[in-house]
């Protein structure tokens, strides 16, 4: 017996071994080649159901509109019925069980999304009645003067005198056009 | 030769070890397990859901909504400057230059009008539009088949999932994806992607980006079902895909794609 050849080959055998061992204890039992074959579905069959548990956020405005049906009704009838309501107040998972209150936010950052004037002629965006926030009551909140349920709407502003006027006449009379 | 007999069966007796060894090995089932052949060739043909993506560029405003949603939904980290889904911004001016910008991935909109820092006159825009982009959910995913450890995956709606538990965070597929809709995720350490909200898909709920986009201009639908309006647009109107070139069969479908899209 030739130590020298067999030697080797133990070792290989006994590395090939211990990586099947391991391999058989490591790799979890629901390791199965899924739908798509073996170059794309190898997988843990296990993690299909985790994503699946994974917590739902976001509930859609019908939700609210058990509870909230007066600014659900007055949303709906105005051009900003096409704005889920959680864009503006956050997720609503939890609420009101858990969360009492969501969120309410009143930047201008949040108004500027849609209405920051760009003058884009291909796109939607442009067409959307914009302002120039440096220019448009600067400092002050879009909400002070806007109703963002119903922008539509009379004014509703004390600080200006601008309150329940409608508000294309009063700009007009401000800007002197 | 007399003297290399004992030699010969030593010999003899240890290949014949070593065979019963291996035939023990390989015939613990379980052990031995790589592949089956009944699973190798386990393709479903005739599955009946396969989503994809349909994207309206003439319609987006780019208010950033969707990524905010999708941010939320997912927990992914929300100041990280990493989404899943992004919306980039194109202003090509008359002179044939074409800016493009995407501020934190678009999540709070596009509330400055200068764009890469340049107040472009609006005599000068030929064109500007919004382009939100998300992960393909190739049929041909390249992102997977990098994977050293199976831990991303195509199931057979066509959704390309992690594993988030198995994924060691290599960072291959993030590589391997044409469009760089893979990332790493700061706070799990594992690779991230679009799944199409498939928790909220199982429950037949949409996604977070489709629900919350004011204007209609993201939209899932099931291509294997001649009803869905997506279907219906996908087959009868003149639909994009991007970057068709590297083989990947991308399923997110766009409407109104410009040339200086990449
Ligand atoms: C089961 C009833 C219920 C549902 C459904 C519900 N809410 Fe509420 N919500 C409440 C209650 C109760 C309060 C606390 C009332 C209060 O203090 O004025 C509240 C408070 C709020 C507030 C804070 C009001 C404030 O004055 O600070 C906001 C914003 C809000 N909800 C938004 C929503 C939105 C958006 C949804 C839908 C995604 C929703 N709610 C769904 C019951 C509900
Ligand atoms: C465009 C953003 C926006 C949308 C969309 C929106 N809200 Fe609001 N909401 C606000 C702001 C800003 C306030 C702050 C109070 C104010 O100025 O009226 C507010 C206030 C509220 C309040 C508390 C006080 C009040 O005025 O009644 C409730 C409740 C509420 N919203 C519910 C809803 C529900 C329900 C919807 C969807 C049907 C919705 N909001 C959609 C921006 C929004
Ligand atoms: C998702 C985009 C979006 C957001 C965010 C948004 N709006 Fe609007 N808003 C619109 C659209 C679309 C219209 C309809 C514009 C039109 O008819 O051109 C509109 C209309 C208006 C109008 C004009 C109504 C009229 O007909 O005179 C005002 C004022 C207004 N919004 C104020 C606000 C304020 C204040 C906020 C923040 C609380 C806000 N908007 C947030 C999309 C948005
Ligand atoms: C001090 C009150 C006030 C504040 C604050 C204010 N607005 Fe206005 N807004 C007006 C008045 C008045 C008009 C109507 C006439 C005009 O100026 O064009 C108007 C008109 C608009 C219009 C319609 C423009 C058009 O072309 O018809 C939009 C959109 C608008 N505002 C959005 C906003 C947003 C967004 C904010 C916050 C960033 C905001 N406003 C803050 C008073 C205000």
């Amino acid at each position: 017996m030739h130590n020298h050849v067999i030697r080797p080959f133990l070792v290989v055998l006994a590395v090939f071994v211990i990586l099947i061992t391991v391999r058989h204890f490591f790799v979890p039992k629901d390791f199965k080649v899924g739908d798509r074959g073996f170059m794309y579905s190898y997988h843990r069959q296990g993690n299909e159901k985790e994503w699946a548990d994974f917590k739902v956020k976001y509930q859609s405005r019908e939700y609210c509109a058990d509870c909230h049906d007066e600014n659900f009704k007055k949303i709906i009838a105005s051009p900003h019925k096409i704005i889920q309501c959680e864009n503006c107040h956050g997720p609503a998972v939890g609420h009101p069980d858990t969360i009492e209150k969501l969120p309410i936010d009143k930047s201008r950052e949040l108004c500027e999304r849609c209405h920051t004037k760009l003058n884009y002629p291909t796109s939607l965006r442009g067409q959307i009645k914009g302002i120039d926030p440096q220019q448009h009551y600067p400092g002050k909140e879009c909400c002070s003067c806007h109703d963002p349920h119903h922008p539509n709407g009379p004014s509703r502003t004390v600080d200006n005198n601008l309150a329940g006027t409608n508000l294309k006449e009063t700009g007009a009379a401000i800007n002197g056009k | 030769m007399e003297n290399n007999e004992p030699v010969d069966q030593e010999r003899r007796k240890f290949i014949k070890t070593v065979c019963m060894g291996v035939a023990a090995v390989a015939l613990s089932p379980a052990a031995f397990k790589i592949l089956g052949p009944s699973e190798a060739l386990a393709f479903v043909q005739n599955t009946k859901r396969r989503w994809v993506f349909l994207v309206d560029t003439n319609k987006c405003i780019g208010c950033g909504f969707c990524v905010k949603a999708c941010k939320q939904e997912n927990e992914i980290a929300y100041d990280a400057p990493v989404s899943r889904t992004w919306v980039e911004r194109y202003v090509v001016k008359k002179d044939g230059d074409t800016l493009i910008d995407s501020p934190k991935a678009g999540r709070d909109g596009f509330i400055d009008a200068a764009i890469e820092g340049q107040a472009v006159p609006p005599s000068e825009i030929a064109k500007g539009f919004f382009v939100p982009k998300l992960c393909n959910q190739c049929e041909n995913p390249p992102c997977v088949q990098v994977c050293p450890v199976g831990a991303t995956y195509q199931i057979k709606e066509g959704i390309v999932m992690v594993d988030r538990k198995w994924c060691i965070g290599c960072g291959y597929c993030i590589e391997a994806c044409p469009y760089s809709a893979r990332f790493f995720n700061p706070e799990l350490k594992v690779a991230e992607k679009c799944n199409f909200c498939y928790h909220r898909t199982v429950k037949g709920l949409k996604p977070a980006c489709v629900q919350n986009c004011p204007v209609g201009a993201r939209q899932i639908g099931n291509i294997k079902d001649p009803d869905d309006p997506v279907t219906k647009i996908v087959l009868n109107e003149r639909v994009s895909v991007l970057k068709e070139e590297y083989g990947t069969d991308p399923q997110a479908y766009y409407l109104g794609l410009d040339r200086s899209v990449r």
